[in-house]
């Protein structure tokens, strides 16, 4: 059976999946009822200075049926008094003393960062959290993802916290940035112990439509949230893997936060290099329960591959992540509709035709099948994402796989094109209809009185 | 065996006749709406007798805009809330539905367009407004399904109308032919009122129009007719002892279900004779209504019976016993009916106890009316012969719609027709000035 447990940049866990610093980590409470549920560790809601939070404070993006997509919120850190989260760190560290238990901090003045470290190291932490990533309320007072945007400042912050803990230390990045890598090599350079990524994003969720106030609501004004939640898992992957392939970067564990709700998602960030992952939204909408699902898929997973601990295929994706100057421009895939599972929705022929290569027919056989017309198919996948019939549409490779040839080798061997001769260009390997064509296929309408 | 106990009260009536399409609250139509492919050239578009946009009607749910979805319903369809719950939709729209095609369930497209035509019809919510006076005037015979659309859509193209009802209220076999389990009166009346109160058609109530001399006032003092009757009583089968006490025909039992609900008389043993949906429907009733048996009897096969599946499968499972290739001989009793006799497909001759009779074989022509008009051309099923294209008849003053020219089909048809008779005539007239 596979071995779960971590230990990352020396912050020991029985498995990586963590409460990322947020409303689940708001007490001792919660955290206790968590790692009975399963979790292996916690980043306990930011601790800082005073603060004073707002009525109404989350907002979400919800898509179809599903609810919380995308969430937002506009809350501070916490308003507990440090006294009492100190007080609970202790309880929990007690009960749970295998369990990464990891205070998240966000104060302002070199004296202020040593004080906190040296009181949450007494108080039985395992681990340091460096919070700049909060793109809202704290950046406004200079702290937050304001220290998060400014790599110098970042690195001489992570410099005092280095010289004042004795225990690890792991800076959250803000991914509201240009270059992911600016600050994290910054954090590198101040020594930090590990790197989590990412803190949410700057964001807008809605606009009420009656009182022309952005959500959440506060008295009919609203403000930038931090946007987290599904949605942003594929920026969040994006970033993982740009620390994770920087040569400077890379030794430095990672730790996965954005959007992570089951084990699909923790197995993504872990290939990407993430050897713990931190969960906040997810347990927001569904409650501590959700572990055990994350825990039984990757087990399953692990024992399927053979692999023992996370540690074996860590990182496994980042030699495929390359550079786009790196792909083969030999490949070839076509798509190929399976007549017994189409059930005739024709929405690949309409996306195909209005938002792709016109290169799906409609049927004239009386049934409800399109055809592929391959001489236009470019290979671009659209038709079977949109397909709602699982593997209805699959691409199939119609190269022999022999061939391979990249821009990059274009450009070294100096045969860059300085015409447009794209085999799968449209006028040039396929037809392209011409803009009178449009009126000819228009939809039928029986209901034109 | 019946299931279901005798309704005393309007309770009891309404528990045994549950409505089959029940009103979705606003999170089930949320999730359901969800559902939709929005299908490119949807087949349930296709299927529909209306051509609704139904696709866009679902995504307008789903967006929140209930309105607009209703406006696209109605666009189309006058009877847009009846033909929700009425409409055979297991075999139009949503048996039309992609979901089908990968045994998955079809999108609730009837319940769905319930939802929003509820919403404005609850609000009172004007969507339409009458047209620019074209100075047409336009009569129309029967304010059924077919009539009343027709009468909307002359509103709303500026064609002053007024309609004359043989009865004291209008939609026709809405409140007086539907099973009550499909639709409840109050349903009715509110869609009439809420298409009446927005686009003022006079309706002339208890107003039949049976003689020459009526139809030549009509031609005096309108532009065009549009007829919308509907069939006539149960046409007698020539059956012995039709006439016994305890025989009454399916379209005037149901009319009086329709309208006395639990105290409308019915015997204990019920025989229901015929194989369409009216038979159908009068079975599954006679059960609700607490008769201890009910049989279903047919002269054919199983498989040649008109009616839908789906209506045969309901009546089973309210209780009803079918029996097949029975052909009624004769109706036994002793002024009042005790018996059916019939023929089984080999000859041998038995009974059914029963002391009620249901005829479900079939309605009479409404032949009286087409005769009185000049020029009218009928088929050789006595129905009005029309244009598709504009639904005019022979004599072009003359257009119809509904059982008029099809014999009896369903109320989505009547508003069709309807639908497409206005633009007919208005048509008509445009090129006749």
């Amino acid at each position: 059976m596979a071995d779960l447990s971590v230990d990352f940049a020396g912050i020991k866990a029985p498995n990586p999946f963590w409460l990322a610093s947020a409303p689940p980590t708001n007490s001792g409470y919660q955290i206790m009822k968590a790692f009975d549920a399963g979790w292996g560790g916690a980043v306990w809601k930011t601790m800082g200075m005073p603060t004073i939070n707002v009525s109404s404070r989350y907002g979400s993006t919800n898509y179809g049926d599903t609810r919380m997509a995308g969430f937002s919120n506009i809350e501070l850190i916490t308003d507990r008094p440090l006294e009492d989260n100190l007080r609970e760190i202790r309880e929990v560290t007690e009960r749970f003393p295998d369990h990464a238990v990891i205070a998240s901090l966000m104060v302002d003045t070199r004296e202020e960062w040593i004080d906190i470290i040296k009181q949450v190291e007494d108080a039985g932490a395992t681990g340091i959290e460096l919070n700049f990533g909060c793109p809202h309320g704290m950046c406004e007072r200079g702290m937050g993802s304001a220290v998060g945007q400014d790599p110098v400042v970042l690195k001489t912050i992570v410099e005092w916290v280095m010289d004042a803990a004795k225990i690890p230390v792991i800076t959250k990045l803000s991914p509201n940035i240009s270059h992911i890598t600016d600050p994290g090599l910054a954090a590198v350079e101040g020594k930090t112990d590990a790197i989590s990524l990412i803190n949410t994003i700057k964001s807008i969720v809605g606009i009420d439509l009656d009182t022309y106030a952005p959500y959440p609501v506060v008295d009919g004004k609203g403000t930038n949230g931090g946007y987290c939640g599904p949605a942003v898992k594929p920026i969040a992957l994006h970033m993982l893997k740009e620390l994770a392939q920087h040569q400077q970067i890379k030794r430095t564990p990672l730790s996965g936060i954005g959007g992570i709700e089951n084990w699909r998602d923790v197995v993504e960030f872990i290939l990407l290099g993430a050897t713990s992952v931190q969960v906040c939204t997810a347990v927001m909408h569904y409650g501590f329960g959700i572990v055990r699902e994350m825990e039984a898929g990757l087990r399953q997973f692990m024992d399927d591959k053979g692999y023992q601990t996370i540690y074996d295929f860590a990182g496994k994706a980042l030699p495929n992540v390359t550079e786009w100057k790196h792909l083969n421009l030999k490949h070839d895939v076509k798509a190929k509709i399976n007549a017994d599972k189409c059930i005739g929705c024709n929405l690949c022929y309409i996306s195909c035709d209005d938002g792709a290569h016109q290169a799906i027919g409609l049927p004239t056989d009386g049934s409800r099948v399109p055809n592929i017309i391959e001489e236009n198919c470019v290979g671009c996948n659209l038709c079977s994402l949109v397909c709602p019939v699982e593997d209805c549409i699959t691409m199939v490779q119609k190269d022999d796989g022999t061939q391979h040839e990249t821009w990059d080798d274009l450009t070294k061997t100096n045969r860059i094109p300085d015409t447009f001769n794209d085999v799968r260009a449209g006028g040039k390997g396929h037809y392209v209809p011409e803009p009178s064509d449009a009126f000819k296929t228009k939809r039928k309408d029986k209901s034109g009185w | 065996m019946s299931e279901y106990k005798k309704p005393s009260s309007p309770a009891e009536f309404a528990k045994n006749f549950k409505q089959k399409k029940p009103l979705m609250n606003q999170t089930e139509a949320h999730f359901e709406s969800a559902r939709c492919l929005f299908c490119y050239d949807a087949p349930c578009m296709d299927a529909c007798p209306t051509g609704i946009d139904i696709p866009l009607f679902i995504k307008q749910i789903h967006t929140g805009n209930v309105d607009g979805a209703a406006k696209t319903i109605y666009d189309s369809n006058w009877m847009g809330n009846a033909c929700g719950t009425v409409c055979p939709t297991g075999v139009l729209c949503e048996g039309a539905c992609v979901y089908n095609h990968q045994d998955v369930l079809p999108v609730q497209i009837g319940r769905l367009q319930n939802y929003a035509t509820d919403k404005v019809i609850s609000a009172g919510k004007k969507l339409f407004s009458e047209g620019a006076d074209t100075g047409f005037k336009v009569a129309i015979i029967g304010a059924g399904p077919g009539g009343v659309s027709c009468a909307a859509e002359l509103r709303t193209l500026g064609v002053a109308v007024e309609v004359f009802e043989a009865k004291d209220n209008q939609s026709g076999l809405l409140i007086n032919g539907v099973a009550p389990y499909k639709i409840t009166n109050e349903e009715v009346q509110a869609e009439m009122d809420y298409l009446q109160n927005q686009l003022n058609y006079k309706i002339h109530y208890n107003s039949p129009i049976e003689t020459k001399a009526q139809i030549a006032e009509l031609e005096a003092n309108f532009d065009a007719v549009f007829i919308g009757v509907g069939l006539g009583a149960t046409a007698f089968r020539n059956i012995p002892g039709e006439d016994l006490s305890g025989v009454v025909g399916a379209v005037e039992f149901i009319e009086k279900l329709r309208l006395n609900h639990e105290k409308t008389p019915l015997g204990n043993k019920v025989v229901v004779l015929g194989g369409g949906n009216t038979a159908m429907d009068a079975a599954s009733e006679s059960a609700r209504m607490g008769a201890s048996e009910v049989t279903l009897a047919y002269r054919g096969t199983k498989e040649k019976m008109g009616a839908y599946k789906f209506e045969y499968d309901l009546a089973l499972s309210a209780g009803v016993k079918g029996i097949f290739e029975a052909n009624p001989i004769e109706i036994l009793g002793n002024g009042s009916v005790s018996g059916v006799k019939f023929a089984s497909a080999s000859g041998e001759e038995f009974v059914v106890d029963c002391d009620q009779v249901i005829k479900a074989t079939g309605q009479a022509k409404s032949g009286g009316l087409f005769e009185l008009i000049a020029d009218l051309d009928l088929d050789e099923n006595q129905r009005v012969k029309v244009n598709s294209d504009s639904n005019q008849s022979s004599n072009p003053k003359y257009f119809a719609g509904g059982d008029a020219i099809n014999g009896g089909a369903e109320v989505v048809n009547a508003a069709y027709d309807g639908k497409l008779a206005a633009n007919g005539i208005l048509a008509y007239l445009t090129n006749k000035k």
